[in-house]
């Protein structure tokens, strides 16, 4: 009787765990894309993405002129387009792609966060819709870098 | 287990403005330790937005977002609107956090 009780138990942890894992892949639908935040140069990210990105008086990039601490820079983008990705880039950081968004509909196309830059560099917004991914960009003044220590 | 994130999630007229401060040290893997080391990356690399179990937002990140990250992002939602923020690190930690839409 007590045993009973113990293996019951036993397996409803078990059973709990699994759930918890199934969870948790889900959340992970969407892989985390390697070959994109590996590539080093724009033109590597540009290739892993699919396409080399057209400029885009319809992709809004917000972004300082100048940023004091290269360790927090504040980037939004947004876009009268219905995009369904979206991302930023930064030309001269060790890795160009800084963050990448997925916006589902109902979802509007804009985001804000905050990156790191190592030095003075252009910023890339990207956004995609149609299948086709468009841009803009702009100039970032770095007066203190945020990669180096 | 890593620190909770703060998230606060407003509505109006329709639309509901979701922001996240999450607790995490973001190591790029540039920088070095006292011995000249390179401290290796250590960075949050995905993050799931659901509202009432629908996913709203998905993200993912390099090393390059700043320490603590910061995401502001809107969606069309209601006031109550159950909001469960997730992320997972590249070392594999996760956190979870609840929040309501007021």
């Amino acid at each position: 009787m007590n045993k009973q009780r113990r293996d019951v138990l036993k397996y409803s942890a078990v059973f709990g765990l699994m759930a918890a894992a199934g969870l948790i892949s889900e959340a992970q639908a969407q892989a985390w894309n390697k070959a994109a935040f590996e590539g080093k140069s724009l033109d590597d990210v540009f290739k892993v993405l699919g396409s080399a990105p057209e400029k885009s008086g319809a992709v809004t990039l917000n972004a300082p002129d100048i940023a004091e601490n290269g360790a927090v820079v504040p980037v939004g983008i947004s876009t009268t387009l219905k995009a369904d990705q979206l991302a930023i880039l930064v030309e001269k950081n060790p890795s160009a792609l800084a963050a990448m968004f997925f916006i589902p509909a109902g979802t509007e196309p804009f985001v804000t966060t905050r990156i790191k830059m190592g030095q003075t560099s252009n910023v890339y917004a990207l956004a995609k819709a149609d299948g086709k991914w468009l841009m803009s960009s702009k100039e970032v003044k770095v007066t203190l870098g945020g990669c180096g220590g | 287990m890593a620190d909770p994130m703060r998230v606060r999630a407003t509505e109006s007229g329709g639309v509901v403005d979701v922001k996240i401060l999450m607790k995490h040290d973001m190591e790029s893997g540039q920088r070095k330790d006292a011995a000249g080391k390179v401290i290796p990356a250590w960075f949050i690399s995905t993050l799931n937005v659901k509202a009432q179990g629908n996913d709203v937002f998905n993200a993912q990140f390099g090393p390059a977002v700043s320490k603590d990250p910061f995401l502001n992002f809107k969606y069309k939602g209601a006031k109550g609107d159950k909001l469960i923020v997730s992320w997972i690190d590249s070392k594999g930690d996760k956190r979870t956090d609840e929040a309501t839409v007021g």
